[in-house]
């Protein structure tokens, strides 16, 4: 039986450029080419990389990323800078003089989506200036297991108390309870800057920034 | 045999297993930690021994010995179904087959013990032995020659194929007895393959034993050392013979019998623990002994250009250029390093082709095993015969011609060797350079602290 045919249809016009195919001459029949050129590469890319691990230099993971070499960061040992704007662990910030931004209004565990920050507000004892001004937390736990890490409580915060720019991301522990941070915890974290502080400065009554009414003589 | 034979027996076959066994323990490594800097990797370097408080990774050396650890604590798995006695059989036979090859293969030229007897005390400084020819044998005295080789017999490559034919048993058991169609395919395809790529292995060195006129090993690199390496007098059986090694150690681009993309594992997809890890090392051992038998027939073996029996000397022809007479132990002892090193070597560059080159169809393994590389052999063959007729009888002019062209090749292994190691040295010492690309506030960030910070660890 004969074969059907199909009329051939010319073809349709394109840009695509045609594929060129190596020559199926002996040379490249006899692979000898180019697996001595195969090889030789793979030698290249042997030979640098050693070179630069024998004499320990080899390219930073982050600073020379698009570098030739071996980018691979070695975790535990080495650990890649988050960005400025990372949302990581918690921290609680302090004032100059070290103690507690923190004034226990509870706005950040109100606007808490997760519900995973718990404050016990505590006044200060009497005689202190901020005794009836302001209060403090005697506990600030925060739940590192339930926190979502979407930054509410940051937004949420009038003082600048509470951050999430300590670069660190929740680690892992092998029981839920070790997941529960608490107020000391949270003040010993410091920021990606390395201060316990913040960069936002807190008006003090008596500084001319301060806007609200002094305290002494007035009534609150 | 005398007692003396007996121990010296003892310790040729002690000094080849053992560095059988280290090399391809080591090699187990040398392919993870290779592919890895080829492939701009870090490889395995977590395995670590704590020692006087201090943890030492050695390179991630240990993974090695991790692994051996492993093997032998794993279940030792059998199928229900599994004959059991040919089960456990097929991986003493793949790794048997890989030890008794071993046995014939110089590893050194023949020591006289007659010469340390003579100069006992300071056999380092003695006087040289004879170039040509074997020390005597001394019946009064009782010395009798040492040859470096675990058993120096006359029939040296015919043994070697008779031996290198038992690998396939191994395979075919095992994948016959593990009631596992993967297995069996696995072996079907190793036996087929190893059947057709032993044709070239053995034909390929037909024509290197015209022109050695020997079967010995021994004296094949006896006759490299006085001429020409043989990849200068057989470059074509070379390669035949350097590819149907590697086709029948089954490693890419030839590991169809063990595709794991479709066979799971091939032949041994069913084994566990040390009978998985006999069959892995057997491997890694194949590549040795198939390195050994490369470097004996066609790298000159422990030859090194110039360096005879009796010392270096360096001649073109009749034109004497550098003659240094060294005593025979240093001849012996660089001898053997040298062997051993150009072994090493011969693996390592195994294992790039191992990175490089994709594997095979099953088709066209066939095709070169049978229309490229069998057809080439047997004209490798008949050129060879031819030319070395015509050239035997062409006078003493031509010979003279050709033995100063066996030492010019001499000399260019030696500048070879010479600019490989100076070109790896000054690659050592020439700076790295990096370029730097900062790109995003985490590499800012990395850049203002000088870098990401790096707690100390080793490669």
């Amino acid at each position: 039986m004969q074969p059907r045919t199909f009329p051939k249809r010319p073809p349709s016009p394109t840009n695509a450029t045609p594929v060129v195919h190596a020559p199926r001459n002996l040379e490249f029949k006899s692979y000898l080419p180019e697996i001595f050129k195969g090889v030789g590469v793979s030698m290249k890319h042997f030979f640098e990389n050693t070179r630069e691990m024998v004499r320990a230099e080899r390219p930073d993971p982050v600073l020379d990323r698009f570098d030739d070499g071996i980018t691979t960061i070695s975790y535990p040992e080495q650990k890649r800078p988050y960005p400025e704007r990372f949302r990581g662990v918690h921290r609680l910030t302090t004032r100059d003089d070290g103690s507690m931004r923190c004034v226990a209004c509870l706005c950040c565990s109100t606007a808490c989506p997760a519900q995973c920050i718990f404050i016990e507000a505590g006044e200060y004892p009497p005689g202190d200036a901020r005794r009836g001004y302001e209060r403090y937390p005697v506990r600030f736990v925060v739940d590192e297991l339930r926190c979502i890490f979407c930054g509410y409580c940051v937004e949420a915060c009038p003082c600048d108390a509470i951050r999430m720019d300590t670069g660190m991301h929740a680690v892992p522990y092998d029981s839920r309870d070790q997941f529960i941070y608490d107020r000391d915890l949270l003040l010993s974290f410091d920021g990606q800057d390395g201060t316990f502080e913040t960069r936002n400065p807190r008006h003090e009554p008596g500084d001319g920034t301060y806007p609200g009414v002094t305290r002494e003589g007035e009534p609150h | 045999m005398t007692l003396m034979q007996l121990v010296w027996t003892l310790v040729k076959i002690l000094i080849m297993v053992g560095f059988l066994l280290n090399l391809a323990g080591v090699l187990t490594w040398a392919d993870r930690r290779q592919s890895a800097m080829i492939q701009h990797r870090i490889g395995p370097n977590r395995a670590s021994v704590t020692l006087f408080g201090r943890e030492f990774r050695i390179l991630g050396l240990l993974h090695t010995a991790a692994d051996g650890i492993k093997f032998f604590t794993k279940e030792d798995f059998m199928p229900v179904r599994a004959d059991r006695l040919l089960f456990a059989l097929a991986p003493i036979l793949s790794m048997g087959a890989v030890f008794t090859l071993l046995a014939v293969v110089p590893f050194g030229d023949t020591i006289c013990p007659h010469q340390f007897a003579l100069h006992f005390p300071n056999v380092f400084v003695g006087p040289a032995v004879q170039r040509n020819g074997l020390c005597a044998i001394d019946l009064k005295s009782g010395y009798y020659p040492i040859d470096l080789t675990v058993a120096p017999l006359s029939v040296g490559v015919l043994y070697v194929f008779a031996m290198a034919g038992q690998g396939i048993i191994g395979a075919a058991i095992a994948g016959w007895s593990s009631d596992n169609k993967f297995s069996l395919m696995g072996a079907l395809r190793a036996a087929s393959q190893m059947v057709s790529y032993e044709v070239t292995l053995g034909l390929s060195l037909i024509g290197a034993m015209m022109i050695y006129g020997t079967v010995r090993l021994d004296d094949m690199v006896r006759w490299q050392s006085e001429n020409a390496w043989g990849i200068f007098v057989q470059p074509l059986a070379f390669f035949l013979f350097f590819a149907a090694s590697v086709a029948e150690n089954k490693r890419i681009p030839f590991d169809l019998p063990e595709a794991e993309s479709e066979l799971v594992s091939g032949y041994f997809t069913e084994y566990a623990g040390m009978k998985f890890g006999m069959f892995y090392f057997a491997e890694y051992a194949e590549i040795v002994t198939g390195s050994m038998l490369l470097v004996t027939i066609f790298l000159g073996g422990w030859a090194l250009p110039f360096f005879h029996r009796d010392g270096i000397t360096i001649a073109f022809g009749r034109l004497q250029v550098v003659r240094a007479l060294v005593p025979h132990v240093w001849m012996i002892v660089l001898g053997v390093l040298a062997f051993f090193a150009k072994v090493v070597v011969v693996c390592w560059i195994q294992c790039f082709v191992r990175w490089s080159l994709p594997r095979f169809r099953y088709d066209q393994l066939m095709k070169l095993g049978w229309r490229v590389l069998l057809p080439a052999s047997l004209a490798n063959i008949l050129v060879t015969g031819v030319v070395w007729l015509a050239l035997d009888n062409a006078g003493p002019a031509v010979s003279d011609a050709l033995s100063i062209l066996a030492d010019v090749t001499q000399a260019f292994v030696a500048l070879a060797m010479t600019y490989f190691v100076a070109r790896a040295v000054i690659g050592l010492l020439t700076p790295v350079r990096h370029e730097r690309t900062l790109l995003g506030s985490s590499a800012d960030a990395a850049a203002k602290s000088g870098g990401t910070k790096t707690e100390p660890m080793q490669a």
